[in-house]
């Protein structure tokens, strides 16, 4: 891949230092443009930035370029500026360097010395940036949880996403709320080769339409009232890495439109602004609601769907995987045991028919709560049904069939991993004999440890 | 790369081995290099204040000697250059351009208060040559510390590189 080349504004009154300087830099392969004044530095900055540094002499009429550096950190708090400077004005330099700028070079400057300065100045640039990203990455890491789920529906899910992740192919999440479809995006992009870069989420259906505009294509300084500084939007951070859009079904008609050009041409601009930015990112996006009945009734663009709509993956519901239920119970116990400093409790057998016997309306999401909630409150070594939400108690229904067979699978999984996986233990405690046990094993797909 | 590179030799001014130089460039440069004496006044460039002569200046006025639109022209001197707002240069170029000019009065051993070295000034002096034209012909400065495009800003690493293109670069020259 060829690599991007640096972008640079030198701002200078006298027309030999400028070209002097452009003919340095073009040769050292940048991209550069010149500015003669502070008026002239800004209009270019708003046309044809963003900049990765920025040159700018000292003295110049009009704005000096203290002023026109203060002026540039107010559009991009983060820009990079090196002042030049003659002997006669290094006090004002020493200001520069205290009001942010990276360093001062002094005119006539050794070749070197500008060589060095510039690279140390992008090196700075591009650790710092590259700071951000890692924190981002340990937030990220320290937020995520693995995927549970010993299912038949889980482990095709897991199959899936092992089969996609490499790919660059867009991706659309399907499930119900609370299924778990950030936690599928987050696994896709961790195990895809963007996994370097962040994965940058956007929930649709959260912000409200007037914001979501500038979210995703980030701002220009005054873009609008209250744009004090230019902001880069979630398009222009997803760069390299992966743009997880939540609840695409919600945005809005306009928005759809601007969106598919983006996902066409990889290529926006901020509001307010008319320098085209591209971006390269991965799209993967989830919704709870029925596209195609969307496309239908209009409130979705056919294009748009046909654009994203290139993988499925639906998650199912978790009543319709109660075996996971145990196993996720188990892990959120762990998970909230070790956040509030609490011994690790073992879940009553009485509280995991509660929890088999529940519909989870609100899915693993609602199973997580119940269970913080129950560590909570609970001050037994047993996790117990007063633990759990009361309506879930009051909740007892006639067992169907599947809850039934759901009960047996789950008890039986959890008697052998209590007796370490030994089936003849097993078997005793179940009160069954260990063929028995053996059948029941190879019915529900239980494989000895 | 098609065209005839022209070696212009300012005011009579005969680097060292001049009789093997088109030789050696012709090896980075598949174009047909022929001698060009071209005589102006230097003085006219010359800045008092600075003790030197501005580059850019003479560049300029190097490319009204230029014989055809299609050819490319490199001056030598051995006159101490300056740009404007740089203390000093080897030479400069026009990216993509037709022109280049080359001193060797900080190329010579003699300036770092070293005994003279004929070789050593010869081996810069092509270097620096190829390095200006590579410009011309479009490129740019390169990472890799052999490469004759790898950026000089003193003679030791002028010395430390070759006077060769790396592959990369040799590539974007097309050949």
């Amino acid at each position: 891949m060829k690599k991007k080349k640096n972008r640079i504004l030198i701002v200078d009154d006298e027309l030999s230092v400028r070209k002097s300087l452009e003919e340095w830099f073009l040769e050292d392969g940048f991209e550069v443009e010149t500015a003669e004044d502070g008026e002239a530095a800004l209009r270019t900055m708003h046309a044809a930035g963003p900049f990765d540094v920025f040159v700018l002499d000292i003295r110049m009429p009009g704005m000096d370029g203290i002023t026109l550096q203060k002026r540039v950190h107010e559009v991009d708090r983060d820009a990079t500026i090196i002042i030049l400077t003659a002997f006669a004005s290094v006090d004002t330099a020493v200001e520069a360097l205290k009001l942010g700028a990276f360093d001062y070079i002094t005119k006539p400057v050794d070749p070197d010395d500008l060589s060095h300065a510039v690279r140390n100045a992008l090196k700075q640039k591009e650790l710092s940036e590259e700071n951000i990203r890692l924190r981002d990455k340990v937030t990220e890491l320290s937020l995520s949880s693995p995927i549970i789920g010993e299912s038949s529906k889980m482990r095709q899910i897991m199959e899936t996403i092992d089969a996609v992740a490499e790919t660059d192919a867009t991706v659309v999440i399907r499930g119900e709320s609370g299924t778990g479809k950030e936690l599928i995006a987050r696994a896709i992009h961790t195990q895809s080769p963007r996994r370097f870069f962040p994965i940058i989420a956007v929930n649709c259906g959260s912000i409200p339409e007037t914001l979501l505009e500038s979210e995703l294509f980030g701002h220009e300084k005054g873009a609008f009232t209250g744009a004090q500084y230019r902001r880069k939007g979630k398009l222009e951070l997803a760069n390299g890495g992966t743009l997880f859009l939540d609840e695409i079904g919600d945005i809005p008609a306009q928005m759809q439109v601007d969106l598919l050009r983006v996902l066409e041409t990889k290529r926006f601009t901020r509001l307010g602004g008319n320098q085209e930015i591209a971006s390269d990112f991965r799209l993967v996006c989830a919704t709870n609601q029925d596209l195609e009945g969307l496309v239908k009734d209009g409130s979705f663009r056919e294009d748009l769907y046909y654009r994203v709509n290139v993988f499925t993956i639906d998650v199912p519901p978790l009543r319709e995987r109660p075996e996971d239920i145990p196993l996720l119970a188990k892990f959120f116990v762990e998970k909230y045991a070790r956040a509030m400093a609490k011994p690790v409790k073992e879940i009553a057998a009485e509280a995991e028919a509660v929890l088999l016997d529940h519909d989870w309306p609100g899915n693993v999401r609602e199973l997580e709560n119940a269970i913080e909630r129950a560590l909570v409150i609970g001050r037994d070594r047993y996790l117990q049904p007063a633990d759990l939400p009361l309506q879930m108690e009051r909740e007892v229904k006639r067992p169907s069939a599947l809850a039934l067979a759901a009960v047996e699978e789950s008890h039986i999984r959890r008697v052998l991993r209590e007796r370490g996986g030994n089936v003849t233990h097993a078997a005793k405690a179940l009160g069954v004999d260990r063929g028995t046990l053996y059948n029941k094993m190879k019915r529900y797909g239980i494989e000895r440890e | 790369m098609a065209g005839i590179i022209y070696v212009a030799f300012l005011n009579g001014y005969r680097p060292p081995r001049e009789d093997r130089l088109a030789q050696r460039l012709a090896e980075s440069f598949p174009s047909r290099l022929e001698p060009l004496p071209v005589n102006f006044d230097l003085s006219t460039y010359y800045s008092p204040e600075r003790g030197q002569y501005n580059a850019t200046l003479i560049l300029a006025h190097l490319l009204r000697h230029l014989p055809e639109a299609d050819a490319k022209i490199i001056g030598l001197t051995n006159v101490d250059l300056f740009m404007p707002v740089l203390t000093f240069v080897f030479g400069q170029a026009q990216l993509n351009g037709p022109g280049a000019v080359v001193s060797t009065y900080r190329l010579r051993n003699e300036y770092y208060g070293l005994p003279p070295s004929m070789s050593l000034l010869y081996e810069r002096t092509v270097k620096e040559i190829v390095h200006e034209l590579g410009h011309t012909f479009g490129l740019v400065h390169c990472q890799d510390y052999s490469c004759v495009m790898h950026a000089s800003t003193y003679v030791e690493e002028v010395d430390l590189k070759e006077a060769r293109f790396c592959s990369e670069c040799s590539a974007e020259l097309g050949g």
